[in-house]
């Protein structure tokens, strides 16, 4: 059987091969607890302290900023919780944000920013929406659904004149394979990583705190991470993560050429061969706003579900629709909803998201099966009602 | 052993269903499960929950086959909860059940199946699909009289019925449960789901339709415009009721015979009143040509199916006969097969 064509890398991305070649000597001869004192404890709490310095070269900022978490959603958690909980006041965050952010925020009855037709944060929303007693905003550097790089420079500028006591947390958790983090994330005060989404294992995060920035741990404990998260670290992660980090900075502009080649073609064939199809967050034709390995697409009179089942099935082609829910089912997606787009035509949506490990084959496979489903289905339609 | 197909189970986590999917997998056909998620707030009867879905999952697992979760909630929002709401508003008694089997699993879902290259679509109804010399098929009555669904999948046409398999239909609930013990599936004990999946024990109708329409209280009078008691909503009242209408205790029994919404006003009679002649049905379906002459009239889920004969849209009854409620169905049956269905106008 032909192995899967896999197109959903922004859910999560193949291990690198160094990245588990890095984790194995952890696990096997250097299995210290980095927080004793023995020969095999400092040995782990030098190797977790390399790996917080590998980190810091692809991100920014120094290593003693780095706390190492449970995935992404802790780490977001922790920079929205950790914030509210040492300084009280209110989170502010754009309507398009993870929900490991957005229900935070929500919950600690928390703002939302709206954006406009291409995902981009709208400053004048911001500004109106910020004031003094702001002590967190969070903006995503790349959104985890359609791609959109948000402008946060301009965010910090905003922030600081209306905001003056709010730090500025970024989710980079989609960013690091296709942007340098370094850069575009300076003007953050926080910032999300995710090891699954650039080749390092799931369940490995870290949260990025620059010095001076007052946080409430979430765990109680040993106080590990300077106080900022208790537990024993997982130093195998930790370097995985790490490494991935290194190897995806080093990558990086390869591979954004080589996706920015194959999304065009994807979706300029898509749209020129599905009768209606739309680019979710590409209004004007200019994709300068959106990171290469993303494309999301509606496709009217078509059901997510219906056209992933056969692209799985008849195509071998995995990607993904809006977001699951907890039982499995596909949601419709606040993302596309503020983004303007109808609900029947976000119904129709799809996202093909491609990684380091993408190859061209793969690309053609999208292509002709998004094709070839999407006519059957539209054919299956009742009153553009979809089956 | 019958032309294996490829066969889409409806499995809603409960054991029929879960033993419908097992008993086609066993007959050699290549089957996938589907969990139907329709409703997306408060619920407790046993549809449509995260653990429901779980329990499909562990069957589908147990048995082999692939899984997948369809959410048809805009549709079920659509053409069952937004009607619901409408007919309690107009003081009518909308049976939601049916409009999810005629909207739902045996519209939208056979649908999709075809959509997605699959043959037919199976449930586990208790109810049976029977085939004629000439070709026709009927839906007839499950083998367990208790538990016989043939009412509630009455909307089924000729077109629905060659493409919809009911596995469990020929076996009683005992069997069903015997063989999901056999197999070891984690639902064999799993109790039945009861009443409507969108209301709660607890909150009850009430609670649903307060926060979707103002319901009002009523006043209760006699045939003569007396008043003689009171309901705290008349939209929820239902005709034939008895409890809940504030009467006077000792009295002879009374019954609700009418209901008035514009007026607030809900009048009683006494169970003679509550008998009449005929009824006359809207939306009437047949499973093939429009059939008059003698037939049998069931007027709920489990009730006795009574002696008629149909003329046009209305049903008359040999003998007098309980009023129906407004927006309760009407199947009708010649021996132990579905013929047609109408609700009640």
């Amino acid at each position: 059987m032909v192995a899967w064509h896999y197109l959903d890398h922004a859910a999560t991305t193949p291990a690198r091969p160094e990245a588990i070649a890095a984790m194995l000597p952890v696990l096997t001869d250097g299995y210290g607890n980095p927080s004793g004192a023995h020969a095999l404890a400092r040995q782990a709490r030098a190797v977790l302290d390399e790996a917080r310095e590998q980190l810091v070269a692809v991100v920014g900022g120094a290593p003693g900023d780095v706390v190492f978490t449970g995935g992404g959603t802790e780490a977001d958690n922790l920079a929205v919780r950790g914030v509210l909980g040492a300084r009280g006041g209110v989170a502010v965050c754009s309507a398009i944000e993870h929900h490991a952010v957005l229900e935070p925020v929500l919950a600690s009855g928390g703002r939302t920013v709206a954006v406009d037709r291409r995902g981009v944060i709208d400053l004048d929303a911001l500004a109106d929406t910020l004031d003094p007693e702001v002590t967190l905003v969070s903006v995503m550097l790349v959104n985890n659904e359609v791609g959109t790089i948000q402008p946060l420079e301009a965010v910090a500028e905003v922030v600081r004149a209306r905001a003056p006591n709010a730090v500025l947390h970024t989710d980079a958790a989609q960013a690091l394979c296709w942007l340098d983090v370094r850069e575009h994330a300076a003007a953050a005060h926080l910032i999300t990583v995710a090891a699954h989404k650039f080749g390092g294992p799931k369940g490995t995060g870290a949260l990025l705190v620059r010095s001076g920035v007052a946080l409430k741990p979430l765990l109680l404990g040993g106080g590990q991470e300077r106080e900022r998260r208790s537990g024993t670290q997982d130093v195998a992660g930790a370097v995985a993560l790490a490494t991935a980090a290194t190897a995806a900075a080093a990558d990086r502009a390869a591979l954004v050429a080589r996706a920015a080649v194959w999304r065009d073609g994807l979706v300029d064939s898509v749209v020129a061969s599905v009768p209606g199809a739309v680019e979710s967050a590409t209004p004007h034709g200019d994709r300068t706003h959106l990171v290469p390995g993303i494309a999301n697409l509606c496709l009217p009179a078509v059901d997510s579900e219906a056209l992933l089942f056969l692209l799985e099935q008849d195509h071998r082609v995995l990607a993904s629709a809006g977001s699951s829910c907890a039982s499995g089912a596909q949601e419709p997606s606040h993302v596309l909803a503020a983004l303007g787009l109808h609900r029947s035509l976000a119904s129709g949506s799809l996202r093909l998201s491609l990684g380091w490990s993408t190859n061209a084959a793969d690309v053609a496979a999208a292509t002709d099966g998004v094709v070839d489903v999407a006519v059957r289905l539209q054919a299956h339609a009742r009153d553009g009602a979809p089956a | 052993m019958a032309r294996p197909e490829r066969v889409l189970v409806a499995m809603s986590g409960g054991v029929d269903s879960s033993v419908a999917a097992a008993l086609l997998v066993e007959a050699g056909h290549e089957v996938v499960g589907a969990t139907l998620k329709l409703w997306g707030g408060d619920s407790d009867s046993g549809c449509c929950s995260v653990s429901d879905v779980d329990d499909a999952r562990s069957v589908a697992r147990r048995l082999g086959i692939e899984h997948h979760v369809f959410n048809f909630g805009d549709d079920f929002d659509e053409h069952v909860v937004a009607p619901y709401v409408a007919d309690h508003a107009a003081g009518r008694t909308p049976n939601p059940c049916i409009e999810c089997n005629r909207h739902l699993k045996f519209d939208r879902l056979l649908r999709r199946a075809d959509a997605l290259g699959f043959d037919a679509v199976a449930t586990g109804h208790h109810a049976r699909i029977v085939e004629h010399t000439d070709g026709t098929r009927r839906v007839a009555r499950g083998a367990d009289p208790d538990k016989d669904q043939s009412y509630v999948v009455h909307v089924l046409d000729a077109a629905a019925l060659a493409r919809v398999r009911f596995p469990v239909g020929h076996l009683t609930k005992a069997d069903v449960r015997a063989e999901a013990a056999r197999l070891g599936l984690a639902t064999a004990d799993k109790p039945d789901s009861q009443d409507v999946c969108f209301i709660t024990a607890t909150g009850g109708r009430r609670e649903f339709l307060d926060p979707r329409i103002a319901t009002r209280p009523g006043r209760v009078v006699d045939a003569g415009g007396t008043t003689v008691g009171a309901v705290p909503a008349v939209e929820l009242v239902t005709i034939g009721q008895r409890r809940g209408l504030g009467l006077p205790g000792g009295a002879d029994p009374a019954y609700v015979i009418d209901i008035d919404v514009p007026g607030a006003r809900v009048t009683v009679g006494s169970a003679a009143d509550l008998l009449v002649e005929s009824v006359v049905l809207q939306d009437l379906t047949w499973v093939g040509e429009p059939t008059v002459g003698e037939l049998f009239a069931q007027t709920s889920a489990h009730g006795i199916a009574r002696r008629c004969h149909v003329a046009g849209t209305t049903v008359v009854f040999a003998e007098p006969s309980r009023r129906v409620a407004p927006g309760q169905s009407v199947v009708l049956y010649a021996n132990d097969e579905v013929i047609g269905g109408g609700i009640v106008a």
